[in-house]
């Protein structure tokens, strides 16, 4: 007989907190850590150091890490790792926090702490971790007792993952990582009192399903929680597209759930949205939002927000229903599940749609298409000046050509706003930017982070010469992991976006946003052990992209563009859908004047 | 219409949480962060050997507003349980205050008349002091303040709302 059948179980066998915390980390499938050493965290770092199973990324700063941990839960739908040292650790980290709340990702986010008889006695490095990060994160722990670290990591994860996803933050003493305590297997139990719903109510979904089909002018408005719902939530939307033969459009968080090429696809809507999905949203009968939370750059003015239009919502996350815009059909549940629903009692439902009236609604929004708001003139005479939204769609013909999986950061400004309105995604989880937030200095450690989790795929940050300076430190990181993420730099030696509405709003006083003394972006690639290549006229445009592609190492392309462009279709702060600026290419433009109807009102919104 | 424009109403609502550090501070950050009123708040422990407390609020704003207020309680990770008792049906609130009135002559003996009729005890007095106990709803208890004022009210202190539904009903 075996010797351990017979023996009774006597002391439950104790290890040191670091390694429970590891070995809660590997139950939990993590395979990567993005992280960054101190001394509260030295316990954590040893027991890495002697083990293989997870890998860790040493980022250069610990902002950095948590946008790596966004790229990586963003892009492969997994739980984004963190690790970082006590105070000005845990305080770096904190706006990374804020922009994965802002934008649902789920992140797992370790800080060091000061041992458990110091806490609240100012001691070195010191930060009051669960005081600042209450708000930035949908919640966090402080472990107080090696019995409850287990416990506290497995359920850190199921909150990180579960219902609207979002960061969460574990607080770990350092006396609690040397102690020792038992450790404890994942529970089976459901949590005490986290139980978010994610079945549809199904007569919710009846409900939906008549409206819908009662519908003569729909439209799908399909948000980031699509994306977060997984494949099956955007296979969903595509078929239920396909059924209905209703007009699609996305938030900027939702870009890909639904093919952009496909015809029924009428691009973003929003504050640069495409004319055409902002005119459909605004004319509408019937709208069903999936996944999206009307935002206030998408809605613009509020009482002016698709007036005429009888509203679904399907949300996963109850408080997001009726804050901004009242419904008639609140539907919560998993947008995935819900859309699955909808298709079943579709086809159930032995009501005809309106399809004369639907005929008659594409008429009009082939109209509004027409106008072709995107347009814009490049020049093709030799020593040409680069637009950056022509960049952006050489970029994306060469990516396609080259047929690569192809993964797509930005940071924030009109870049951002080109790369939305001229990348065309067809699969979700291509599309990594900070949308909520609005975070500079975003894009390129996500994009690392993505690298990681798809190391043979194409990684590109589209990136603004200003945002970019916010965390350029971490092309030291993609040198040292051999990381061939591409930054693909619009150079227009402005904070464009900032100098856009100076421009529009602040009778052209461009304070403090023209983008002095830039680096040598080339020379600052080679510092970096990377490649830096530079297109300064159009001619030059498609050989700097195709050598970039080509490259096995990191890249620095510094396009430089057009200084004084602005990013159109623009819905000014506080005016309506129907009330869009059109670019230059559309008659008198507002190049030289300012936004006219923008109230006061409007001045003050962001 | 998408935005509506609707009267202030207030609201009781009592909420259940998991016992834990942080638990209140969340539930308070929330409303400073959102900007919501508190008129009244209470917690303590409610032990049924759970280890859970309740809050309960009193607070107001438009009927969207407080459905924003409850399921952004609801969703907070240690929330077990969020009721409107003010929505859900009739309901008792009651708080609980000590009112230290200093004073001499007629003023002190009308003090003491008034008490008497509002049914507030003298839990404590001096030769010039009384401090009375009263509890009741919070419109009787802001009464009896009021007319201690110019009767030498000198301090007072509040519970806040403790609040219950009527009948069988359960939170
Ligand atoms: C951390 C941070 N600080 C400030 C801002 C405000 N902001 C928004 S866009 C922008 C300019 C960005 O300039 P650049 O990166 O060159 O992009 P461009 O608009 O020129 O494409 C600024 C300053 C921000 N979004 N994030
Ligand atoms: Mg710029």
């Amino acid at each position: 007989m075996n010797q351990t059948d017979i023996q009774a179980p006597t002391v439950a066998k104790t290890q040191p907190g670091a390694e429970i915390l590891l070995r809660a980390l590997k139950d939990e499938g993590v395979e990567v850590i993005f992280g960054y050493p101190g001394g509260a965290v030295l316990p954590i770092y040893d027991a890495i150091f002697q083990q293989n199973a997870i890998r860790h990324i040493l980022v250069r700063h610990e902002q950095a890490a948590v946008h790596a941990a966004e790229g990586y839960a963003r892009s492969t739908g997994r739980v984004g790792v963190v690790l970082v040292t006590s105070g000005p650790g845990a305080t770096n980290a904190v706006t990374g926090l804020v922009d994965a709340l802002m934008d649902s990702i789920p992140i797992v986010c370790l800080t060091g702490q000061v041992a458990t008889h110091l806490i609240g006695n100012d001691a070195f490095q010191e930060a009051d971790t669960t005081g600042i990060t209450r708000p930035a994160t949908k919640h966090n722990y402080l472990v107080k007792r090696g019995e409850d670290l287990a416990r506290v990591v497995h359920e850190a994860f199921y909150v990180a993952r579960s219902g609207r996803p979002g960061p969460v933050v574990i607080d770990l003493p350092k006396d609690i990582l040397i102690g020792q305590a038992p450790y404890a297997a994942k529970s089976e139990q459901p949590h005490r009192s986290y139980r978010p719903r994610t079945a549809p109510d199904a007569e919710q979904i009846a409900r939906a399903v008549a409206l819908l089909k009662s519908a003569k002018r729909p439209i799908i408005y399909s948000g980031g929680g699509v994306i977060n719902a997984g494949d099956r939530a955007s296979e969903a939307l595509v078929r239920l597209g396909r059924k209905s033969g209703f007009p699609i459009t996305s938030t900027l968080m939702g870009l890909g759930a639904y093919p952009s090429n496909d015809p029924q696809f009428l691009g973003m809507l929003g504050m640069h949205g495409t004319y055409e999905a902002n005119m459909t949203m605004h004319d509408c009968d019937v709208m069903l939002n999936v996944g999206a939370r009307f935002d206030d750059r998408v809605t613009g003015r509020l009482n002016a927000f698709s007036p005429d239009s009888r509203k679904i919502h399907i949300d996963i996350d109850p408080s997001s229903i009726n804050k901004n815009v009242r419904v008639e059909v609140p539907v919560v549940g998993d947008a995935g599940l819900a859309l699955e629903a909808i298709i079943e009692a579709w086809d159930n439902d032995p009501t005809v749609p309106d399809t004369a009236a639907l005929a008659g609604w594409w008429q009009q929004i082939e109209v509004w298409r027409a106008v072709k708001c995107l347009k814009f003139t490049q020049t093709t005479a030799k020593g040409g000046i680069i637009k950056p939204q022509h960049a952006i769609q050489r970029l994306y013909d060469i990516t396609r050509e080259l047929g690569r999986e192809t993964y797509i950061s930005t940071e924030v400004g009109q870049h951002q706003m080109w790369a939305a309105q001229y990348f065309r995604f067809d699969k979700p989880n291509r599309w990594m930017t900070s949308g909520g937030l609005g975070t500079m200095g975003y894009g390129l450690p996500a994009a690392m982070g993505t690298q990681i989790a798809h190391p043979d795929a194409l990684c590109i940050d589209i990136a603004g010469e200003a945002s970019i300076l916010m965390n350029i430190q971490e092309m030291a990181t993609l040198a040292q992991y051999r990381l061939p993420v591409k930054v693909f730099i619009l150079n227009n030696q402005y904070m464009g976006m900032v100098r856009q509405w100076q421009e529009l709003l602040h009778g052209s006083r461009y304070s403090e946003s023209y983008s002095e003394a830039l680096p040598d972006f080339v020379k600052l690639a080679d510092a970096f052990h990377g490649v830096g290549m530079r297109a300064t006229s159009i001619d030059q445009l498609d050989d700097v992209i195709r050598a970039m592609l080509a490259e096995p190492r990191a890249v620095i392309a510094d396009i430089c563009v057009d200084q004084t462009e602005n990013c159109y279709p623009m819905i000014p702060s506080g005016a309506a859908h129907n009330d869009m600026i059109l670019g230059p290419e559309h008659g008198p433009g507002l190049r030289n004047g300012g936004a006219s109807g923008v109230t006061d009102e409007g001045l003050g919104l962001v | 219409m998408s935005t509506i424009e609707a009267a202030i109403r207030s609201a009781t609502i009592s909420v259940v949480v998991e016992n834990e550090a942080g638990v209140l501070a969340r539930v308070i950050g929330l409303f400073a962060g959102r900007g919501y009123n508190i008129d009244s708040l209470t917690v303590a422990p409610v032990d049924d050997g759970r280890g859970r407390s309740r809050i309960n609020i009193v607070t107001s704003g438009t009927p969207m507003v407080i459905e924003q207020i409850k399921a952004q309680l609801s969703r907070l990770v240690p929330v077990h349980r969020v009721a409107d008792l003010t929505q859900d049906g009739p309901h008792i609130a009651r708080e609980m205050a000590l009112v230290k009135v200093i004073g001499q002559g007629n003023a002190r003996a009308e003090a003491l008349r008034l008490a008497d009729a509002f049914r507030a005890r003298v839990v404590d007095a001096s030769t010039e002091s009384f401090v009375f106990e009263m509890t009741g709803q919070t419109e009787k208890l802001d009464a009896f303040v009021e007319l201690m004022r110019p009767l030498g009210l000198a301090e007072v202190s509040r519970t806040g709302v403790a609040a219950m539904a009527r009948g069988t009903r359960l939170i």
